[in-house]
């Protein structure tokens, strides 16, 4: 790669990275080699990377102002919305900005699923991304603990006794993550302390997944290899960065309608009320992101192996490069894993509406079917897939479908050695 | 080269190693144990409630170590219902004379043992108990009868003080 032979220009500079090679770090970040027919699919990377730092910069000012105590919690988050200067403004967009935070991160999982993004040599950039998923979704839930309104509490509760399945050790679990016989303010200020360490931990795994996507480069809407640097790439900056930014603009146009004009409508009324241990509220409902999961748990009639199918839908995912035997990636040229592509899609959207609905008559009967074929797609389908599907020719390069497509070959040939 | 001695070095990395595998433990478990209930939470065991202005056929609900417990004065249909069920029937087989030893009177944790809700009272198929969060029925004994909670409701440690007094804990 060019960025080991890289020099900075001026002697300070030289004197600096001899000792220190941030610049060397800066030039290759700037300079990387990038697949030119990236897609607006591809800046979900940069808008996650944005949604990290808005949360984390908003929770912190938050925590100035936030008392984390059973008797205070839900008077203080008040006392945000209501004295605190633009207390209001700070609160909504870290609780809309979790939610702008999973929309992106299930676009950015699905672009991957799309494009075979997990597949060799990028296992462990995907594996990492899961255990960062994971972390999203604790931090998610202890955040939505911390107003301790009735959602917060009920919610804590159900998702705690979800280790009271765990044979044997299970109720002594519990009431170790509880610090006492129910949840309670030992509870509350735990899960503050974790809500706070999660985002950091996160952080420094992000540094991991992208340098690790660093070591092989991109995959592409073609899912080919690329020489790098050479005619198929172009430089992070400024062609990569232009293109994040104004992805980015367009997100935060939804993200703003959301804090503006609908600030509440993803959250529950419910947790407008405080947290009663005496009463529990008519309906549960997680947050939206968690509804396929939970619609998973509900499904089964079984306690422990709802909760087990529940961890495995999402664990499943930890081991699908593992899974998927095809050795395309792009679904552009797999015909029959597109289709089964979209039915998933299909799928987990249905789990996350019957995540909503009350676990009874035909919901449970469409959440049951939905849950088997969810996990029918991972074991059965894809494996199957790689074996049997007839796939359409991959290009040899990016550049080639391009000119294979000109009806004057031969100047575009000349057109491109030139710019070479 | 293929035949390997244990030598005095082996002895000593082994023998370090596991003084401080143990020391490290030594170290982990007060900040695993930090994390359960604590002494002023342990102090809060039982709690007595005064029941005389309870009718038949109505619950009382207190709470008990941050749980709600139900007392419910029951009439004599429920107390026949619960009693006249077919052990075989149970997904839960426990009879209803152990569960409340004196008939009129079933005190329970309201904590339904599935995932920990509060069930609503007389709701439900079997006249007792239902769970809102995922739909669990429970009988007039608090007995679990359909719905994914294995178990049933938990009865307390208990007693009368006096005829108007339950010592729960």
């Amino acid at each position: 790669m060019s960025d080991h032979d890289y020099r900075p220009k001026s002697k300070v500079g030289q004197w600096f990275n001899d000792r220190l090679p941030l610049l060397t770090l800066a030039n290759h970040l700037t300079d990387y080699p990038t697949p030119k027919n990236l897609n607006y699919w591809w800046t979900f990377g940069g808008i996650l990377t944005f949604c990290l730092i808005t949360q984390i910069v908003t929770g912190l000012t938050l925590a100035m102002h936030y008392i984390a105590h059973a008797d205070m919690a839900f008077e203080s988050v008040e006392h945000i919305m209501r004295d605190v200067n633009y207390g209001w403004l700070i609160r909504y967009i870290h609780a809309n900005g979790a939610s702008m935070f999973f929309l992106a991160v299930y676009i950015h999982i699905f672009r991957s699923l799309f494009y075979g993004s997990y597949k060799a040599p990028r296992e462990i950039i995907w594996i990492i991304g899961i255990i960062i998923y994971l972390l999203m979704m604790a931090a998610a839930f202890m955040g939505y603990v911390l107003p301790w309104g009735q959602m917060s509490f009920w919610g804590a509760t159900v998702i705690t006794n979800l280790f009271s399945a765990i044979p044997l050790v299970g109720e002594g679990i519990v009431t170790w993550l509880w610090g006492g016989y129910s949840v309670d303010n030992p509870t509350l200020t735990r899960f503050f302390t974790l809500h706070y360490l999660i985002p950091f931990l996160i952080l420094g795994l992000v540094v991991l997944h992208i340098w690790a996507l660093h070591v092989p480069g991109n995959n592409n809407p073609v899912g080919i290899d690329v020489k790098k640097p050479s005619k198929d790439t172009v430089p992070f900056h400024p062609y990569i960065v232009i293109k994040d930014g104004f992805a980015l603009l367009m997100f935060m146009i939804v993200f703003a309608f959301f804090v503006f004009y609908a600030p509440n409508i993803l959250g529950h009324a419910d947790n407008y009320i405080e947290a009663n241990p005496m009463v529990t509220p008519a309906h549960i409902v997680p947050e939206w992101y968690l509804l396929p999961f939970y619609a998973i748990l509900r499904s089964v009639p079984d306690k422990l192996l709802g909760v087990v199918a529940m961890l495995s839908a999402i664990l499943i995912l930890a081991v699908l490069p593992w899974l998927d035997t095809s050795k395309i990636r792009s679904a552009v040229f797999r015909p029959l894993y597109k289709q089964f592509y979209w039915i998933l899609v299909a799928d987990v959207l249905i789990l996350g509406y019957v995540g909503a609905m009350p676990a009874e008559g035909l919901y449970l009967l469409i959440a049951r079917v939905a849950t088997a074929y969810y996990f029918l797609h991972f074991l059965v389908i894809l494996p199957v897939l790689g074996i049997k599907e007839k796939t359409l020719p991959v290009p040899l390069s990016i550049t080639e479908p391009v000119l294979g497509g000109s009806p004057n070959l031969a100047a575009a040939r000349n057109k491109e050695s030139k710019i070479e | 080269m293929s035949e390997k001695k244990t030598k005095r070095r082996d002895f000593l990395f082994t023998a370090t190693t596991a003084v401080g595998a143990v020391g490290a433990a030594a170290v982990v478990w007060p900040m695993i144990d930090q994390m359960n209930p604590d002494a002023s939470v342990k102090a809060l065991a039982s709690t007595e409630v005064d029941v005389s202005s309870l009718t038949p056929g109505n619950t009382l609900t207190v709470l008990w170590r941050g749980k709600p417990v139900f007392i419910r004065r029951r009439t004599q249909e429920e107390i026949d219902e619960a009693r006249n069920v077919k052990m075989e029937d149970l997904i839960h087989p426990e009879k209803d004379e152990d569960r409340a030893k004196n008939p009129e009177w079933l005190v329970m944790l309201g904590v339904c043992t599935h995932l920990g809700c509060v069930p609503l009272n007389d709701k439900g198929d079997y006249n007792g108990w239902f769970c809102p969060c995922h739909g669990s029925h429970y009988d007039t004994s608090g007995r679990i009868r359909k719905g994914p909670a294995p178990w049933n409701m938990e009865v307390p440690k208990y007693e009368f003080v006096d005829a108007n007094t339950i010592k729960i804990g």
